[in-house]
């Protein structure tokens, strides 16, 4: 990491976080250093990319609308995405730059969607909260808070249908619980036993409301109700996220159980760029919680002392992610905006498919 | 040709393509043990079994999102909503996610779903169990919108709509699920945004679909027996694709138009007729466009007066005598 907010500078900060063993779990202990390697490497892509993405954002004014940043929350995308197996689906909400990279999309197409160019992985008819890629098992990128959850039980339930051994997560926030369709989802999959995981990312505030105003009781532990299993964990340890995840999610895959999994993380950045975020926390909470719990950080310390990462490694990685951030932004200026007739595909499969469309009559209106 | 319901024209769709695609799964409340709420899926479960005929929890927001899901990974969801008017508790699943996510994952995925039921007035259910929202649905680019209004034009319609890459609306009406019609016994299929010439005349043309055509239908014998009117009858059969040429090639015919719709006027399926048909065939216009639509309230309950609040056939005729003053 550069000099300035290099994670070895910061370092002087005590890790609250000590390693409570997560690293011995079998999902762990059995990754090889190239693959722990990975699993940082993405954590730095993540923040590197959106680090750029505000850039672009602020000085640049190159992106429009929301641009909610993930800032502080890597550990838990990386962690869950990383446990996925060729049948395991992902979906979650606007807050999806995460997830998108960690199951492995191309940062280029993903900056170029903020930029509304036609290169964008949605060919810049989604933007920031509306990114896809099938092809990965990743469902989007949903703007409507809980909206995606029902979804998230449909894909368990095709999964099930199609007889597949594999589990959907499908992440929320701890403001989107309170959402009647979240509820509605959590009845429909413990009613029929769906291969989902439910993941809480609780990052302790929906915008500007933190968790005790909104939420009566414990996130997950409201599972019981519907006799679905469920846990809690640390989301700023990618061990123990990754501990707890392949438990539910082996469950979930093999005896179609679903559960719900609160992960406790943390922002570090506004709701959205729009939040000039001085009205509900303080700036001293904020420090602390990059000071002591920063997934990074915490993540770094234990490769080096496992003789995984030393300082010249770090350096590297955090280098070439700036680079590839930079690579991306350069694509995106160079990428052109859809034209003012791309608005109209994308519409219906049959229009993008005239040869084999079977309806007639007008599609679309003046 | 045999002559079966409404209802078993559905029904036999259903089953034909439940046959056909073992990716077609059918869900909603009541579907399966019981029937059906309007016994349109009635023996479904006994021939299929529970793992293609599904009953849900009465949790619209839930299972309609469910379907949803599932469509996306190539399940062919018919979903039953027990009312159409019940989607105002999942309007989210169906118009920010059934017509949204193809558009904004760039054409990446496709959702072939279809949501079906029951939407019309006339039951004397009141206002909560009465709407009619076909324009609400077809106002979204994305979705495609079906109100059949005879056996034979149901079950031809919704065989496509299983087949349809698209989220397709089926939208029924329970007073003409006991309504016999000639189905052929072979298998057919109507391509949507096709419209049908439900009766010829040359004096009038009116534009009408679902149960008005019904009505429509009955006014027509009147006229031409009392009044001595040629009227003729455009079924839309569909709104979305719509077959607009169908009725400006009858416009170009009469030349005077009435609309007749079960919707509320305002910003309705008329509507949009209305300014199309201006606009295109303006210069065959001998008259303003007519319409006959639902008397501006909520659904009212008392049963003598909500047949005069829908379009009936006496309200059709009048309307058509002032049409071709
Ligand atoms: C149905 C709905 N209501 C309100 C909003 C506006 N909104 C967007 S994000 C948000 C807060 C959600 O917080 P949370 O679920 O905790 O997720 P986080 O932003 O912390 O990731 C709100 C109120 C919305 N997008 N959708
Ligand atoms: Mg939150």
């Amino acid at each position: 990491m550069s000099k300035k907010t290099s994670a070895t500078a910061e370092k002087k900060g005590e890790p609250s976080v000590k390693d409570a063993g997560h690293g011995r779990a079998p999902v762990n202990a059995s990754l090889s250093r190239e693959a722990k390697i990975e699993l940082y490497r993405q954590m730095v892509r993540i923040r590197r990319f959106e680090e750029r993405s505000l850039r672009a954002y602020q000085a640049g004014k190159k992106i429009g609308g929301f641009l909610h940043l993930y800032i502080g929350q890597e550990a838990v995308a990386v962690g869950c995405c990383s446990l996925m197996g060729k049948d395991d689906h992902v979906i979650t909400a606007y807050r999806d730059h995460g997830h998108a990279i960690a199951v492995g999309m191309d940062t280029k197409p993903l900056m170029a969607e903020l930029y509304g160019k036609a290169t964008g992985c949605s060919k810049g008819k989604g933007g920031s909260m509306h990114y896809f890629d099938p092809s990965r098992n990743f469902w989007g990128g949903h703007g409507i808070v809980g909206g995606q959850v029902p979804l998230g039980v449909g894909l368990a339930y095709g999964i099930k249908y199609k007889g597949l051994k594999g589990a959907a997560m499908t992440f929320m926030g701890d403001g989107a619980v309170n959402q009647g369709a979240v509820h509605e989802s959590y009845n429909l999959a413990a009613l029929w036993q769906l291969p989902v995981v439910f993941v809480i990312e609780n990052n302790g505030y929906s915008m500007g409301t933190s968790q005790e105003r909104s939420s009566a009781g414990d996130l997950a532990k409201r599972a019981e109700g519907y006799h679905m299993a469920w846990g809690v964990c640390d989301g700023h340890d990618l061990y123990e996220v990754r501990a707890t995840m392949d438990k539910f999610l082996r469950a979930a895959r093999e005896e179609s159980k679903p559960a719900i999994v609160e992960i406790r993380t943390y922002r570090y950045r506004g709701h959205s760029v729009a939040d000039p975020d001085n009205t509900y926390r303080t700036r001293t909470e904020i420090e602390e919680y990059r000071r002591t719990k920063d997934p990074i950080q915490v993540f770094q310390e234990k490769l080096v002392a496992e003789g995984v990462l030393d300082e010249a490694a770090v350096e590297k990685i955090d280098t070439e992610a700036r680079t590839e951030a930079d690579v991306s932004i350069d694509f995106s200026e160079a990428s052109p905006f859809p034209t003012v007739e791309d608005i109209q595909k994308d519409v219906y499969w049959e229009a993008d498919n005239p040869s084999e469309r079977k309806s007639q009559g007008r599609l679309f209106f003046d | 040709m045999p002559v079966i319901t409404y209802r078993e024209a559905i029904r036999h769709a259903l089953a034909e393509e439940l046959q056909r695609d073992a990716n077609v799964v059918v869900l909603g409340e009541e579907v399966a043990q019981f029937n059906g709420a309007y016994k349109v899926t009635e023996g479904l479960l006994e021939k299929f079994g529970p793992k293609r005929i599904v009953d849900t929890p009465i949790s619209e927001a839930g299972f309609i999102g469910m379907g949803l899901g599932a469509s996306m990974l190539g399940i062919r969801p018919v979903m039953e909503l027990m009312f159409w008017s019940f989607y105002s508790v999942a309007f989210d699943q169906i118009l920010n996610n059934a017509a949204n996510v193809r558009y904004m994952s760039g054409g990446q995925i496709n959702c072939p779903i279809v949501i079906r039921g029951p939407a019309n007035g006339g039951t004397n259910v009141g206002a909560t169990h009465s709407h009619t929202p076909e324009n609400v649905l077809a106002n979204h680019p994305g979705v495609k919108v079906i109100v059949p209004s005879t056996p034979y034009d149901a079950k031809g319609l919704l065989k496509s709509a299983i087949r349809d890459n698209d989220p397709v609306f089926y939208l029924e009406n329970t007073i003409l699920y006991g309504d016999k019609g000639e189905v052929p016994e072979a298998e057919y299929l109507i391509p949507l945004g096709l419209a049908d010439v439900k009766r010829t005349g040359t004096d009038l043309t009116i534009v009408t679909y679902g149960r008005c055509v019904i009505h429509s239908l009955k006014a027509a014998e009147i006229l031409e027996k009392e009044h001595d009117v040629s009227v003729e009858i455009v079924d839309l059969r569909c709104i979305r694709p719509l077959d607009i040429d169908t009725v400006l090639a009858s416009v170009a015919k009469t030349h005077r138009v009435l609309i007749v719709e079960e919707q509320k006027p305002f910003a309705s399926v008329g509507s949009q007729l209305a300014f199309m048909i201006q606009r295109e065939a303006f210069d065959e216009l001998d008259a303003p466009i007519h319409r006959l639509a639902t008397v501006d309230a909520p659904a009212i309950y008392s049963p003598p007066v909500e047949t005069e609040q829908l379009p009936n056939p006496q309200r059709i005729i009048k309307a058509a005598i002032e049409a071709l003053a």
